[in-house]
Formats: structure tokens, C-alpha cells, sequence
């Protein structure tokens, strides 16, 4: 069954360099508005590497070089696009809780200060917006004062997500959100991707096939640098057309 | 078998010794505080029972005057407060730039290069600091205040400041650098600019070690000697004008122990007074510093 959503992301031959090592070979994909795209394959497999060329992370490491083209709602995004407009436009949650070292309030007020939002009945409602919409706001509303890290791991994370919601990008990326997370607050942070959905296209890097098999409607399979196979997530883990592929989801090796 | 076996009892006999050996060494640095300590507060001692506290808090002093000697330190303390003050408007900001730069702005391979040579600052003898200020920046400095004068605390406040520039630089530096990378990608991400990112995230991240560079600054340039001996004169008149001689407590030790007051007379205890006094400051300083590393301090 093929969606009818419009194509977000278009990623067209699509080759990366690290000095002289090849990342990413010949990558073709294209990722869906408004669905959870998962990135899956053992690690060193380049599954990273792609989700921060989405929105240039990886212009942040000297010496790589990106070839092909990727295009956000049909414009280069390595040509056509200011690598700051970009980065509003495609949010990232990272692997680890990474919240800056001031109030719960300041964090998720911090993007929309740079956007230049100084007004404090404005930030307030965005502040609010943002926690109840990464499902935290009950928990913090009482003390958007205190610092971030004073926080647990989980909340942490969902403090993250919220401060990415805060500048209302239209895709979120994700590496591995719940990886340094205990499985009840991993299960929180899936029940929130699903509800995101509705409003925001997810690209979602993960190590555990399970967490892919439950949030995701489609699935691509890295080895080696090489997009193996790409499908909708029940097809890919029910009826895998590669062998590489089966080989993985059925556990025999990665 | 049996080699091994000697082997390692030799080990751990070795190692039944280190600690107290260590121990010994470290008590040198230890002891030798104490001593400092004790002999400036003996011989303070003397001056304090002859003159009153009050005394040393007044603005006049006399301490030749062969007819009622005067020991008021105010002199003094505002020349070593107004030179420190006059260096950290030189070094904080020079300093703390320097340091952005080094650590958010500069490539790796760069920063390895700069950072040392901005460290070698550190390395040039102060009395090549104190001439300079004398000889160079002083005359410099007259082309745009005609009133300053020959000695005044204007130049080697400003050459004071050069010279802890690596101070703020260094320790900043390393401050900010030891943010982690996740915040910065995280500042990134949101769609900062370089600039941004380092001003509203790695700074606020690494303020108790800026803090902390600062005030070991401070300290830095209150104890210091030759550049203020040489360039700000030995003037004990309080005056509040930075274009005029001024005296500093150490430079005022300087002169009274090359010989101006005789062993014994209540002008050479003086010395220890003042000296005693310096070490006031710089301890509150360090203890300043120590405190605001621990209350800022984040863990990660």
C-alpha cells in the first residue's frame, strides 16, 4: 500500500566521504511528509551519518564531503539553502539528553529567543505549547525554573524534544532517542513520536528492531554504506526481499 | 614462578613506602605555608603592638618621618587595587575573546599553534614587563594625556593587564572547551550561529571557569611586583588620579627591604604588615575562586 503523502525529502545518488573513507554509497531514498521513517542496520553501517546530512550536522566535521543531491521540499538543501534556515526548518534529538545547563524555561525558550521573540507573554505560551506537546508539562509545570540537568534521563529527553518543537520545524530527526533511556521512559518517548506524527515528519535512527517495528511506517535497511532495502515496515520485517536484510531482522548476525 | 612470585612482593613492599614518601614531599609545599605564615604573623606582630589598627586605615603615610612615623596603608591598597583594576579592563575582555575564539571559532590544528604562543605571554620575565611599561607605554601614552606623568598607574596597569592575558585566556579556554559536544550540537541544531552558540550556550556552560580565570587573575596581578615597582613610582600620597604615581603594597616591600628602614625599627616591621595584608587578599581571592568553581561547577 503506497501513502499518498507528498515527498518531503529526496535523496538522489547520493555518496559521503570522511577524508578518504566512504560512508554512504549511492544512496536513493525518499521520505514521506508526515510519516516515521526508521533508520535501521548494525553500527558503523552509516545510518548516522545520513540522518545528520539531513539537516548538515555533519558540516560540524572538518573534512567530509557530500555528493548527489538532497532536496527538502525540492530545493537543494547543499546548494539553495542557508545552513541555518535548514536547521529551523529540520530539527534534531540526539542520542544522548544533551539540555543546555540553564532552567527548564530557558531551554525550551531558547530557540525562539535567536528568532528573535523577546516578548514574555509570547515565549510563555510557546514554552507551554512545546512541554504539553512532548507530553512533560505536568510534570515541570511547577518548576520551569529549575535547571534541566537536575532532571532524569527521560525527562531529559522529552526536554530536548520540546525545545526542538519550540521553533516549529516541519521534520524532526531523531539518533537514537531512547538509547541511554530505561524502557518505561523509552515507552514514553514512543507514544510521543506516534502522537508527533500527526503534525511533524520523523526520521528516526535506532538499534533496536522492535522499537522501528512499533513507531515506524517505513523502513530502510543501512550495511556497509549501502541503502540494502527500503520498504514499508511491516513488508521489510515480515517479508524482507533481501537476504542481507533477513539476515539482520532475523538476528544472524549485527 | 619463584622469580615472578619476588617480583611482585618487591611491588608491594615498594608500595607499603610510597605513600608515606609522598606523603613527606607533599609537606614540604605545606610546611613552608605554614612558615610563611608564622613569620609574617611574629613579626607583624611587632608593628601592631606600637601602632593601632585604625592607623593602617587612614591615608597618611610617613613611615621615614624620623618624628612621629605615620602607617597609613590606604596609599598603598589604592595603588594595588587601582593597577588590578586597570588590568582586568585590559584582560577580561582581551582575555575572554581570545578564548572564544581558541575554542569555538579556530580549527583544532590552529588552536595547537596560537594557544601557545598566546601562553608564551606568561613566560617573559616581569621586569621586561615593568621596562616596557616605563620606557614604552608610558612616553606612548603621553602623546594623548599630556598631564601623565613620568611614573603613573595608568602604564603598568595596562602592561599588568597584558601580561594575565594568558591567564584568562588559558583557563577560559580549557572552560569552554570542556563543554561537551552534545551542547554544542544541540545549540547547532536549533539553528544557532557559531556566534550564538558560544555567547547564549558555551559560555553560560563554562562560566565558573571564566569566573574562576578571572579571579586567579585578580590575584595574579595584586601580588605582582616588578612592572609597578619600575613604571608607577613610589609616591605615598592617596590620590584617587590614575594619570599619577601611585605605590602598591608590594612595591612599597620592595622598597623598604632594600634597605630604606634599619633591622628592627618599626618601619621594617612594617613590611610584615603589609605583607601580611597582601596575603589577605590574594587568600580571599583563591578561597573566591574556589568557592565560585564549586557553586557554578556543572556536571554533565
Amino acid at each position: 500500500m503506497e501513502t499518498k503523502n507528498s515527498v518531503k525529502f529526496k535523496i538522489e545518488n547520493m555518496d559521503f566521504h570522511y577524508g578518504d573513507f566512504q560512508a554512504l554509497k549511492n544512496i536513493n531514498l525518499e521520505i514521506k511528509e508526515n510519516e516515521i521513517t526508521a533508520l535501521i542496520g548494525p553500527s558503523g553501517c552509516g545510518k548516522s551519518t545520513f540522518l545528520r546530512s539531513l539537516n548538515r550536522m555533519n558540516d560540524l566535521i572538518e573534512n567530509t564531503k557530500v555528493d548527489g543531491s538532497i532536496t527538502l521540499d525540492g530545493v537543494d538543501i547543499y546548494k539553495d539553502y542557508d545552513v541555518i534556515d535548514l536547521r529551523l526548518r529540520v530539527g534534531m534529538v540526539f542520542q544522548k539528553p544533551n539540555p543546555f545547563p540553564m532552567s527548564i524555561y530557558d531551554n525550551i525558550a531558547y530557540g525562539p529567543r535567536l528568532n528573535g521573540i523577546r516578548k514574555k507573554s509570547v515565549l510563555d505560551k510557546i514554552v507551554e505549547k512545546s512541554l504539553r506537546a512532548a507530553a512533560i508539562w505536568d510534570e515541570v509545570k511547577d518548576d520551569l525554573k529549575k535547571n534541566a540537568l537536575a532532571l532524569s534521563g527521560g525527562q531529559q529527553q522529552r526536554i530536548c524534544i520540546a525545545r526542538t518543537l519550540a521553533v516549529e520545524p516541519e521534520v524532526i530527526l531523531m539518533d537514537e532517542p531512547t538509547s541511554a533511556l530505561d524502557p518505561i521512559a523509552t515507552l514514553k518517548i514512543e507514544d510521543l513520536i506516534n502522537e508527533l506524527k500527526k503534525d511533524y515528519t520523523i526520521v528516526i535512527v535506532t538499534h533496536n528492531m522492535q522499537q522501528a517495528g512499533r513507531i515506524s511506517d517505513k523502513t530502510a535497511f543501512f550495511l556497509m554504506g549501502e541503502l540494502i532495502e527500503f520498504s514499508e515496515t511491516d513488508k521489510l520485517f515480515s517479508n524482507p526481499e533481501n537476504k542481507k536484510t533477513e539476515d539482520y531482522i532475523t538476528g544472524r548476525f549485527g | 614462578m619463584e622469580r615472578i612470585t619476588k617480583k611482585v612482593r618487591l611491588g608491594s613492599r615498594l608500595e607499603k613506602l610510597v605513600p608515606g614518601l609522598l606523603l613527606a614531599i607533599a609537606s614540604i609545599s605545606i610546611l613552608t605555608s605554614i612558615g610563611i605564615v608564622f613569620t609574617l604573623v611574629v613579626d607583624a606582630s611587632h608593628f601592631f603592638k606600637e601602632v593601632p589598627l585604625s592607623e593602617i586605615f587612614s591615608k597618611e603615610l610617613a613611615p621615614l618621618r624620623s618624628k612621629d612615623p605615620s602607617f597609613g596603608f590606604l596609599p598603598l591598597i589604592m595603588g594595588t587595587l587601582t593597577t588590578s583594576v586597570i588590568a582586568m579592563l585590559v584582560a577580561a575582555p582581551i582575555g575572554l575573546m581570545a578564548a572564544m575564539y581558541l575554542s569555538e571559532f579556530v580549527k583544532p590544528k590552529m588552536r595547537r599553534i596560537l594557544k601557545p604562543i598566546i601562553e608564551l605571554l606568561a613566560g617573559i620575565p616581569t621586569i621586561v614587563y615593568g621596562f616596557f611599561a616605563y620606557n614604552f607605554v608610558t612616553p606612548l601614552l603621553m602623546k594623548w594625556i599630556p598631564d601623565l606623568g613620568a611614573k603613573n598607574v595608568l602604564s603598568p596597569g595596562i602592561v599588568m593587564g597584558i601580561m594575565i592575558i594568558p591567564i584568562v585566556t588559558s583557563l577560559s579556554e580549557d572552560a569552554m572547551s570542556a563543554v561537551p559536544k552534545v551542547i554544542r550540537e544541540g545549540a547547532y541544531g536549533l539553528g544557532s550561529t557559531r556566534l550564538e552558540t558560544t555567547v547564549k550556550v558555551i559560555l553560560p556552560a563554562a562560566i565558573s571557569g571564566v569566573i574562576a580565570s578571572f579571579v586567579l587573575a585578580i590575584s595574579r596581578a595584586i601580588g605582582e611586583t616588578m612592572i609597578v615597582t619600575i613604571a608607577s613610582g613610589s609616591s605615598k600620597q592617596f590620590t584617587t588620579s590614575i594619570i599619577e604615581p601611585m605605590q602598591t603594597m608590594t612595591a612599597y616591600i620592595v622598597e623598604f627591604t632594600s634597605g630604606d628602614a634599619g633591622s628592627g625599627t618599626i618601619g621594617y616591621y612594617s613590611l610584615y604588615a603589609v605583607g601580611l595584608l597582601l596575603f589577605v587578599f590574594t587568600l580571599c581571592m583563591n578561597l573566591l575562586a574556589k568557592y565560585i568553581i564549586k557553586k557554578y561547577r556543572r556536571e554533565y
